[in-house]
C-alpha cells in the first residue's frame, strides 16, 4: 500500500517535470549538474561491478551466452505484446506473441530461438515508445542512478512497463496467471540479467567510446536519444541536415 | 639510363595510385574500400603502425574530413573567424585520424556485405551494408552517407550504425563542450589537442 502511494508520488513529480518539458527539445536537460554527477558515480559503479561482471559473462562459452540472451529477449517479448496492441502494431504483435508461443515452447523455455529461422522478429517495445508513437515528446533528459540515461517520457513508461507487463504481474503484484507464479526477486533477476547481457554484448563499443570522447556523457547522451529516436520510429531514419555545406 | 629508372619509377608511382582508387559509384567504392581495409587490417603479418599508416591513409583520401569537421562544429562554423575555423579543422583532423587509427587497429575479421544503395539527391548517396563478425557475434548494419557531389571522386561524410550516426554524436558531444564554455571555439581546439596530445 505504501508502495503504491510512492510510486503515486513519483507518478504525479514525474508527469509535473514531464508537462512542462512538453515544449523542450530533446537535447535540453532537467538538471545537468546533478546528472553529471550521477553518471560519474553509475560509471564508478560499471567499473566496479558491471563491467567485471560483463568480461566474465563474456568469457561463458557461446552456446550458454547465446542461450542467456535468447532466454532474457523472450521474456522481454511479453512486455512487447501489449505495447503493440497500444501501438496498433498488428503485424508487430502477430510476431511477438508467435516468436513468444514458438520460442517458450519448441524453443526450450526460450533458450533456443527457433522462431527466428521462420522469420519472426519482433522488435522490443515498452510504454516509453507507445507513448513516443503517440506524439509525445521525449520531455527532459537526465541520468538516473544505475539506470542510466532516460527522458521524463521514458521515466513515466518505466514505471508504466511494471503495470502492463504480464510477466511483471506475475512476479512483482505475484498474480498467479495461467497457473505460473513468481516474487520480485524473479523480476529483477530477469532485468539484471538482461543487463549484463546488454553490457557485455557492448563492451568493447563501450570501451571504444570511453577512450575516444571527450565528453562521455554528452556522447552517452546522444547516443541514447537517437536510439530511442529510432525505436519510437520503427526505422533508421538518418537526420539530414547536412544540406548546407555543399562547398 | 637514369631515362629508364624515372620511367620504371613513374609507372611504379601510376600504378600505386591507380591500385588505391576506388570505383566512383558509391556502391563499388563503399564495397572496394571495405574489404580492402578488412585484408589488410586482419593481416597478421602487418604491424600496428603499418595498420595505423593505412587506415590514416584510406581515411585522408576518402573521408570528407574538412566536411565532416564543419557539420560537427554546428552554427558556430558560420559566426567563427577564418583563422578559428583553420585552426580548428587542423585540430579537428589530427583528432580524427587518431580516434579512428584506435578504433580500427585491434579490429578482427568479418563478413563485409552491401545491402542496397539509394540515391538521395545529387549531393548524397545512401549505401546500405551489413558487417557479420567471423566469431559468430551478431551482424551490424552500417549505412555510409557518401558525398557524391563530384561523381568522379565519392567521399564519406558520415557511418549511420545501427542507425546512430556518428557525425550527429561527434556534433552533439562538441555543442555540450561548447555550451559549457560560452560558445568558445579555442576551448574547443584545445580539447581537441589535448586528446590528440594525450
Amino acid at each position: 500500500m505504501k508502495l503504491d502511494k510512492n510510486i503515486k508520488i513519483f507518478i504525479s513529480v514525474l508527469g509535473i517535470v514531464f508537462f512542462l518539458g512538453q515544449n523542450a527539445q530533446a537535447t535540453e536537460e532537467c538538471f545537468e549538474k546533478t546528472s553529471r554527477a550521477i553518471f560519474k558515480f553509475n560509471l564508478t559503479l560499471d567499473n566496479y561491478i558491471f563491467e567485471p561482471v560483463a568480461k566474465g559473462y563474456n568469457k561463458l562459452p557461446n552456446p550458454i551466452k547465446t542461450g542467456t540472451s535468447n532466454f532474457t529477449s523472450n521474456l522481454g517479448t511479453l512486455l512487447s505484446i501489449p505495447n503493440n496492441l497500444l501501438q496498433g502494431n498488428l503485424k508487430q504483435l502477430g510476431h511477438s506473441i508467435g516468436s513468444f508461443a514458438i520460442n517458450t515452447t519448441v524453443g526450450i523455455l526460450g533458450f533456443l530461438n527457433p522462431a527466428e529461422r521462420i522469420g519472426l522478429k519482433p522488435h522490443k517495445e515498452d510504454v516509453g515508445q507507445t507513448l513516443g508513437s503517440y506524439g509525445f515528446g521525449p520531455g527532459c533528459y537526465y541520468v538516473l542512478p544505475i539506470l542510466g540515461p532516460t527522458t521524463a517520457r521514458d521515466s513515466i513508461g518505466l514505471i508504466a512497463d511494471t503495470f502492463v507487463d504480464p510477466f511483471a504481474h506475475v512476479t512483482i503484484r505475484e498474480h498467479e496467471m495461467f497457473g505460473l507464479s513468481g516474487n520480485s526477486l524473479d523480476y529483477y533477476s530477469f532485468k539484471a540479467t538482461d543487463a549484463v547481457d546488454f553490457r557485455a554484448d557492448n563492451d568493447q563499443n563501450f570501451e571504444s567510446l570511453k577512450k575516444n570522447s571527450i565528453d562521455l556523457y554528452s556522447s552517452m547522451k546522444s547516443i541514447y536519444l537517437q536510439d530511442r529516436e529510432n525505436k519510437i520510429n520503427n526505422s533508421t531514419k538518418e537526420e539530414d541536415d547536412w544540406g548546407n555545406l555543399d562547398n | 639510363m637514369h631515362r629508364i629508372s624515372i620511367y620504371i619509377i613513374s609507372i611504379i608511382i601510376i600504378l600505386q595510385t591507380s591500385l588505391l582508387a576506388y570505383s566512383s559509384d558509391p556502391k563499388n567504392f563503399v564495397n572496394e574500400l571495405v574489404n580492402d581495409a578488412i585484408s589488410k587490417l586482419s593481416d597478421k603479418n602487418l604491424t600496428k603502425d603499418e595498420k595505423a599508416n593505412f587506415i590514416e591513409k584510406i581515411a585522408l583520401e576518402n573521408v570528407d574530413i574538412n566536411a565532416l569537421g564543419l557539420y560537427t562544429l554546428g552554427e558556430l562554423r558560420k559566426s567563427s573567424s577564418e583563422n578559428d575555423i583553420s585552426n580548428y579543422q587542423n585540430s579537428f583532423k589530427r583528432y580524427f585520424l587518431k580516434s579512428l587509427t584506435s578504433r580500427l587497429t585491434d579490429y578482427s575479421s568479418s563478413k563485409f556485405e552491401i545491402i542496397s544503395a539509394e540515391k538521395k539527391s545529387t549531393s548524397y548517396t545512401i549505401v546500405s551494408s551489413k558487417i557479420s563478425p567471423i566469431d559468430g557475434g551478431p551482424e551490424i548494419k552500417i549505412d555510409w552517407r557518401i558525398y557524391t557531389k563530384n561523381p568522379e571522386k565519392p567521399l564519406i561524410r558520415d557511418l549511420i550504425v545501427e542507425g546512430l550516426s556518428l557525425a550527429r554524436t561527434q556534433k552533439e558531444e562538441f555543442a555540450s563542450i561548447l555550451n559549457s564554455n560560452n560558445n568558445d571555439i579555442r576551448i574547443l581546439i584545445s580539447k581537441l589537442d589535448e586528446f590528440v596530445n594525450d
